[in-house]
């Protein structure tokens, strides 16, 4: 093995996001696309009126907890994505390139989130 | 008598360049484990065949080969589970072959060493003040690592390690976390360098097979990603208090302990 060992600054904090990222994702995702996708349009709830889910949606907290949701799925995809090119596409050569383009989308997405939750609307 | 097929892999340096299979018949007995087998052809059969063992009762760790396609400790794994046959057995994957069924196995060797796989003393409790105590919670804490008997399954079944020699491996790395949760230990900030490389638990990409392989209930991918996450906290605090010690891990009180200093001189 090489004698000093190289230490690494950002692996700790790119897994804590892929971890948290996982963890959210996990958590909510389900949740959401059950409701959404599945309870309301069958019927099993009530649906709510169109203005009441606007007032939702629009609320400070509802933006910062889907925007948080977003940039950690997004962080998760990146870590995942990375490392399936790495190893399983044996793509290691092109480390800095295939991290660029991973973390850099994910950094990109998470852009194009804030806009749209934030600014946009 | 039953019998069963045994395809063995031969590789001899000295003629071959490239491993060969060679096919035995050896008695299918209820009671007899592929080493049982392979004991058969050496003193029976073919007394060229190269392998390693010694206890045959699972604790010595030195009888791991692939037995077909999957690491196993070939004491512990019994013919009839494959009958009618043929078994194959071959070495363990991701080592080098030297002879045979046997491996080169100073890779590990040479790892195991870094993590301080010992407990580290603190020199406030010296041994005269009596012994160590622990409850049984703080035996819970790192009981089941302390049952990694060196076998290496776990390396040959990590495909991490097969594509990156460099990653110091799911045994290190679940056998420096059994001291570093052992209540006695106080050698955490010694380890913390080698577990918290690049390659060290940062190669791991939590797949999983080490766990499954383990002939002794380890759980290395447990160890890993637990370790995981003290690494991740020690590196959120460093870099939020730059300016407070690098690091919280228990360390022996008094000089700077060299307990690494043979492991250097090993290595």
């Amino acid at each position: 093995m090489a004698a000093p060992a190289r230490r690494t600054r950002a692996e700790p904090l790119l897994w804590l996001l892929f971890s948290s990222g996982g963890v959210v994702a996990a958590l909510f995702i389900p949740v959401l696309l059950l409701l959404f996708g599945v309870a309301i349009p069958l019927g099993w709830v009530s649906t709510p009126d169109h203005a009441h889910l606007l007032a939702v949606l629009q609320h400070p907290v509802t933006r910062v907890v889907l925007l948080g949701l977003c940039v950690l799925a997004l962080f998760h995809w990146a870590h995942r994505f990375r490392y399936t090119l790495h190893e399983g596409l044996r793509l290691k050569r092109l480390g800095t390139l295939v991290e660029i383009l991973c973390y850099g989308g994910a950094v990109a997405g998470s852009l194009i989130s804030a806009y749209l939750l934030l600014w946009a609307w | 008598m039953r019998t069963i097929a045994l395809r063995v892999a031969r590789y001899r340096p000295e003629d071959e360049t490239e491993p060969t299979m060679q096919e035995y018949e050896v008695p299918l007995r209820e009671d007899w484990a592929v080493l049982d087998g392979l004991n058969h052809i050496k003193d029976h059969l073919d007394g060229t065949l190269s392998y390693r063992w010694s206890c045959r009762m699972g604790i010595c760790g030195s009888c791991g080969m692939t037995v077909n396609g999957e690491p196993k400790l070939t004491c512990g794994t019994f013919l009839t589970d494959y009958a009618p046959g043929p078994v194959t057995v071959e070495p363990l994957r991701n080592f080098p072959v030297v002879r045979d069924l046997v491996v080169d196995i100073s890779d590990f060797m040479g790892k195991l060493p870094t993590v301080s796989p010992w407990i580290v003393d603190s020199e406030d409790a010296a041994p005269a003040e009596g012994e160590h105590l622990q409850t049984p919670e703080e035996l819970d804490e790192y009981q089941q690592y302390s049952m990694c008997i060196n076998c290496m399954l776990c390396y040959s079944a990590c495909p991490v390690y097969g594509l990156d020699q460099d990653f110091l491996g799911p045994a290190a790395i679940a056998l420096a976390q059994r001291y570093n949760l052992d209540s006695r230990d106080h050698g955490a900030h010694q380890r913390v360098d080698v577990l918290s490389a690049a390659d060290g638990v940062w190669s791991c990409t939590f797949v999983g097979e080490c766990t499954t392989a383990c002939p002794k209930g380890v759980d290395p991918a447990g160890a890993i990603q637990r370790y995981k996450l003290t690494a991740a906290t020690e590196s959120v605090k460093s870099l939020l208090m730059p300016w407070g010690r690098r690091s919280d891990l228990p360390r022996p009180s008094g000089a700077d302990q060299d307990n690494n200093a043979w492991s250097r001189e090993v290595r």
